[in-house]
């Protein structure tokens, strides 16, 4: 067993990881040392190849097709240095004031949230694309929307020298994204935070250490080797971050031998559940190429749903859409006039959704749809046929319809073919990206597991700076606020580092 | 057993394969293959499982396996088993239908076919 001491170690080099990484940084010129522990690999620039077998299992836990309990979703998320900034179409919005309102954890402002992602946001060199860099997947979308009445708006996108390759879900190829691997983590790097890959954190201990184990790269897999040796290693700290997600964070707690007084760990969980809808036009569209997400429409509100622009990879599509055989392949080999759209449903926290542990402390995550995210996805199905019909397109495939394929003929009925009756779990492909919940921020232990400032009850030397911290459904892609959220912890954590090193 | 039977699925989910030459079927098997190679051993167990039922499933109605059936009988068998009461049955089947489509369109080979042209170059591949 290999003994190390920091003064601080960070769980996980994503949105929360990478941003407290940077804002520690400043802590080493002081004399201290801040460790960064990342379970996946550090990839190479040029190891970006944008194939999508050759990318998802390098990138993504069980290649992208991690499976709820009960094997009825799948949930994206990513394993690297840079975690699931990787993966991200860079989309940054800032969180809704309504939604930080309705989570009413105490010492949380709407705009102290809003004034740290304006920050994170210039300096990800967030901004609209350009009309001229707009693809036709994305052009009729707006057109569409705006014909079948809904307001649109254009996502901020976090590129700089985006080359329009599409392929952001399998890392960028370009590297022209503008995650935590492109700025906050060689930011930290060079101010002298040290970062190991390929470390996965066994488990925390009571007297602050953490259980660390060193994995070998294995043949023929992309990425560099540790920056350890291989083994396990004890690391004694006087603060410990987690931001290893949504999922790592509470199952890493939950296998920990602590002295939580909260039993909230794990709880409230809940993401996004989405579906992705294919339009058929009749003519062929640029699809493939160009940024493949800058527009959407936000009923969350109203009907529980956000539509977004999206545009997926052969096998992606070919998973989305519902059955097999040769109305399947119909849909296929008509790729270049498909035009997609990806609906999520709004779905707020249920008692008994979230994330446990198995026997040997991998994380389980146990959830089920409520009437509320099923409600959405039937009204996101209906909302995204009319757009795509709105658009141009002849035909549009829509999980919850049966049969799936739905002719312009019988546009007028919408609300007739596509209905809950049809949902079928098991059946339709369905998954999540936002994944939020299970280390919740609020008054007590006896409702949550951290404070405002992501300080764990009972416990503060150990503090969580991810998507976890969400009491709720956030409602829009989740990165800007994971930052802002770390950002405070980081803030907090450096008042209060002296005290917790006496 | 287990092969041809997957074979008989695997083209009965993508009807193109059944054009496909051995090398190509080999390309495709290897691609489900790498992808089971790191799920749990239970995984795939159940997958060879279910592959079985699949081929003796029939024998009670027609009288002869899936690998026996024509396209048709073979298609409303699945249609059958994905829309089965049983949610168990719907994932096997779901689950099954991702790998021969992972193991399909995840191929270079297959992007000429429906026209998938993705490069890592964008715009500039396309001028």
């Amino acid at each position: 067993m290999n003994e190390r001491r920091y003064d601080v170690v960070i769980v996980g080099s994503g949105a929360g990881g990478g941003t407290v990484a940077q804002a520690l940084a400043p802590l080493v010129r002081a004399g201290k040392r801040v460790l960064v522990l990342e379970q996946g690999p550090r990839f190479a620039d040029e190891e970006f190849s944008g194939r999508e077998l050759d990318m998802a299992p390098q990138l993504y836990r069980d290649a992208g097709g991690f499976l709820t309990a009960d094997g009825t979703m799948t949930l994206a998320f990513a394993e690297a240095y840079g975690g699931s900034t990787l993966v991200y179409t860079g989309t940054s919005l800032v969180a809704p004031e309504r939604v930080i309102h309705g989570w009413n954890v105490p010492g949380l402002e709407h705009g102290d949230i809003a004034r740290r992602s304006a920050k994170y946001a210039a300096e990800n060199h967030v901004h609209p694309l350009p009309p001229e860099e707009i693809n036709d997947n994305n052009r009729l979308f707006a057109e569409g929307a705006r014909k079948a009445g809904f307001q649109v708006e254009q996502f901020p996108v976090n590129v700089k020298g985006c080359k329009g390759s599409s392929l952001c879900n399998l890392g960028c190829p370009n590297q022209a994204k503008q995650g935590t691997n492109r700025v906050q983590l060689p930011n930290a790097e060079r101010g002298g935070v040290e970062v190991v890959t390929r470390a996965a954190v066994l488990r925390i201990n009571g007297d602050r250490s953490l259980d660390v184990r060193v994995s070998e790269k294995p043949a023929g897999a992309k990425g560099r080797p540790s920056e350890w040796d291989v083994g396990d290693h004890r690391v004694q700290a006087d603060a410990i971050v987690l931001a290893a997600g949504a999922i790592g964070s509470p199952a890493l707690l939950l296998r920990s031998p602590l002295p939580l007084p909260s039993s909230q760990v794990g709880h409230g969980f809940t993401c996004h559940p989405a579906l992705i809808l294919v339009g058929v036009h009749p003519q062929a569209i640029t699809n493939d190429v160009g940024h493949p997400k800058s527009f959407y429409v936000d009923r969350a509100v109203e009907e529980r749903f956000v539509l977004e622009t999206c545009m997926y990879f052969p096998f992606t599509t070919a998973k989305a859409i519902t059955g097999f055989g040769p109305s399947h392949s119909a849909v296929m080999r008509v790729f270049p006039r498909l035009q997609q759209i990806l609906v999520l449903a709004i779905d707020h926290s249920t008692p008994g959704n979230r994330v446990a542990v198995d026997g040997e402390g991998q994380p389980v995550v146990r959830y089920r749809y409520t009437d509320e995210a099923l409600d959405g996805l039937v009204r996101g199905n209906r909302a995204a046929a009319r757009i795509f019909f709105a658009a141009g397109a002849v035909q549009v495939h829509a999980p919850f319809a049966d049969p799936p394929l739905i002719e312009a003929r019988d546009a007028h009925r919408l609300d007739q073919l596509i209905d809950g009756r049809y949902w079928k779990p098991g059946k339709q492909t369905i998954s999540a990206a936002h994944l939020m919940g299970g280390c919740g921020m609020g008054r007590t232990s006896a409702d949550s597991v951290t404070d405002a400032w992501g300080r764990v009850h009972g416990l503060p030397w150990l503090r969580v700076a991810d998507a976890s911290l969400f009491p709720d459904a956030l409602e829009i892609n989740p990165y800007l606020t994971i930052m802002a959220l770390a950002d405070r912890v980081a803030e907090g954590l450096l008042a209060d580092l002296a005290a917790l090193a006496a | 057993m287990v092969r041809p039977a997957f074979r008989a699925i695997g083209a009965t989910i993508v009807p193109e394969a059944s054009a496909m030459d051995e090398r190509a079927w080999s390309d495709l098997e290897q691609v489900v293959e790498d992808a089971l190679a790191t799920r749990p051993l239970r995984m795939r167990r159940q997958l060879v499982l279910l592959i079985r039922v699949v081929q003796i499933l029939p024998v009670i109605r027609y009288g002869r396996p899936f690998t026996g059936l024509d396209p048709e009988r073979r298609t409303r068998l699945l249609d059958a088993l994905q829309n089965a009461p049983v949610l168990l049955l719907r994932r096997g089947i779901w689950g099954l239908r991702t790998l021969v489509l992972m193991g399909y369109y995840g191929r270079p080979a297959a992007w000429p076919e429906i026209g998938y042209r993705g490069a890592a170059r964008g715009w500039e591949a396309r001028r």
